[in-house]
């Protein structure tokens, strides 16, 4: 079992989302992040007062998968989240080592 | 003849209560402008500094602050004496059987109204104070500060203008207060801005100025819209009459002149920040908002309505001047109060001569520098006392955290608070 953990831009979150259930992803988390890679931050101006504002507003997606979908995955999130500019962000799996489903108890792939 | 003199009584009498019970709203005004421009973890504090200075100030101006500024038998131009509480009303059957003739001479409305319509003047000219030395003043010497001026600082220079003292004599013009309510906040404000110092990085050493962003604009934007419909009264009701044709036409041109002065402040903040700093900066078009209806207060009858969206315009430019220059001195003031009460203020005493020819410069020069040193010096003097017995300023620990859980221990906005057991 994988955790797939995307930063994308917000406003590809939706196009992310239709495709992954496209695939049969059943759940997913989205959290509001902010953050920078290559793409730096801009300056903004407050009362004549200029300040750098490094970090840009993000999505992260995590989505716990089955091994056997995990390359899937990261090509349906690559494809939807893709703008071709530069700030499209980055895709992380990790090995998760339990999943429990908390109503029913099932453990491992029963329960992604 | 005893009906008419019913209605005008009547009609003057609700004039003033609703023209009153508008600048009461400018309380919610200043409170939702001010917590927009703060950040989030000081909302809660500057919220509960505008609602209990507001009470504060209604307590303090009915046990003596309107007996100073308005005494019936004042002991000189200078001094009105001091006595406490509310007078009797008067008695309506005795004001019906008044002559006609010399009606508005004697007691043409209710002297409660007129208490309420002063008594939220009062509270105005407080919490300018608020805003400009927020996020970082504990809250009860904040009050206390609050319970002198609205007793005593505030009433006295109104005294000296308003309730027939030596500045009135000599020929000081302020309709609405431009000077005794606007230059007056302000420099109190100042005062205390200069006592505390500036928010925990604002300033760098090199000189150097960093942005604190306020945390809600659209309250912001809110206040300043209910400012605007709320300086209405501010302006109408300092007509004091309506009862007659006459009165009507002036109170429609002050509604009308104090309209025109706040789309001047905007439109010429807006293009003064456009052109600075190449951005349209929403905090400084809310600022010019307030500079133009503080810089028409002092005379918002006499102007032409062209005349008057230029002296709002003038104000709207210097607002934003003088936000920067105030920065540049090191004087941190959050939302502006200084520059568009201030500075503005200054201006719209200044403007009265351009269109009331019973105004010479030389008094309304004298105006202002009497009440803003009077001022200016008694409030350095409250809080200079207030500070060495108690401080002033919160610990910079509690700064850090904000002072909504410090002063208040109540987030404005909480998040992971836990249901407690179920």
């Amino acid at each position: 079992m994988k955790m797939v953990t995307a930063i994308v831009k917000p406003f590809r979150l939706d196009d992310v989302r239709d495709a992954l259930s496209q695939i049969g992803v059943k759940g997913i988390t989205v959290s509001e992040v902010k953050g920078f890679g290559r793409q730096k931050g801009h300056t903004e101006l407050y009362r004549g007062a200029e300040y750098t504002v490094d970090f840009l507003p993000k999505t992260k997606i995590e989505a716990a998968v089955g091994d056997d979908i995990v390359d899937q995955v990261v090509d349906a999130i690559t494809a939807a989240a893709r703008t071709g500019k530069i700030g499209d962000g980055k895709i992380f799996v990790f090995d998760i080592e339990q999943v429990v489903r908390i109503r029913t108890g099932e453990t491992g792939e029963d329960a992604l | 003849m005893e009906d008419i003199l019913n209605l005008r009584y009547a009609l003057d009498t609700f004039y003033f209560l609703v023209m009153g019970a508008f600048v009461m709203w400018m309380a919610a005004g200043f409170a939702m402008l001010e917590a927009g421009l703060v950040r989030a973890k000081n909302t809660t504090e500057i919220l509960t500094k505008n609602v209990t200075l507001y009470a504060v100030a209604c307590i303090m101006y009915m046990l003596v602050g309107y007996n100073v500024m308005y005494p019936g038998e004042a002991v000189n131009g200078f001094w009105p004496g001091v006595s406490f509480l509310l007078g009797a009303e008067n008695d309506a059957a005795e004001v019906v059987a008044a002559s006609a003739d010399t009606w508005y001479d004697g007691a043409y409305y209710s002297g409660r109204a007129d208490f309420f319509f002063q008594v939220v003047f009062a509270a105005t000219a407080m919490s300018i104070v608020s805003g400009a030395i927020a996020e970082r003043m504990k809250l009860f010497p904040f009050l206390t500060f609050a319970v002198i001026m609205t007793a005593f600082i505030y009433p006295l220079q109104g005294y000296w203008k308003w309730g027939g003292g030596f500045l009135d004599a000599a020929g000081f013009q302020d309709f609405a207060g431009s000077g005794v309510v606007h230059l007056t906040g302000a420099a109190a404000a100042l005062a205390g801005v200069m006592l505390l110092g500036a928010r925990k990085g604002k300033y760098s050493a090199d000189g150097s100025v960093h942005p604190i962003p306020g945390a809600n604009l659209p309250l912001a934007t809110l206040g300043t819209l209910i400012l605007w419909l709320g300086w209405f009264g501010f302006n109408g009701g300092s007509e004091l009459v309506i009862s007659n044709a006459g009165e009507a036409n002036a109170v429609a041109a002050v509604f009308v002149n104090t309209n025109a002065a706040a789309a001047g402040g905007v439109v010429a903040a807006l293009v003064t920040a456009r052109l600075t700093f190449g951005k349209a900066d929403l905090t400084m078009v809310l600022n010019g908002a307030i500079a133009g209806l503080v810089g028409i207060t002092a005379e918002p009858l006499n102007p032409s309505p062209e005349l008057a969206t230029l002296i709002g315009a003038v104000a709207g430019v210097l607002a934003v001047f003088s936000i920067l220059l105030l920065d540049k001195l090191r004087l941190d003031d959050p939302v502006g109060a200084i520059s568009a009460h201030g500075v503005c203020g200054i201006w719209g005493l200044v403007a009265v001569v351009l269109s009331n020819p019973d105004a010479t410069l030389g008094a309304q020069l004298l105006g202002a520098g009497v009440i803003f040193a009077f001022v200016f010096v008694a409030s350095f003097i409250v809080w200079g006392a207030i500070r060495a017995a108690v401080g002033i300023r919160v610990s910079e620990e509690d700064e850090y955290t904000g002072v909504d859980v410090s002063e208040c221990g109540l987030e404005a906005y909480p998040e992971f608070t836990s249901a407690g057991k179920v």
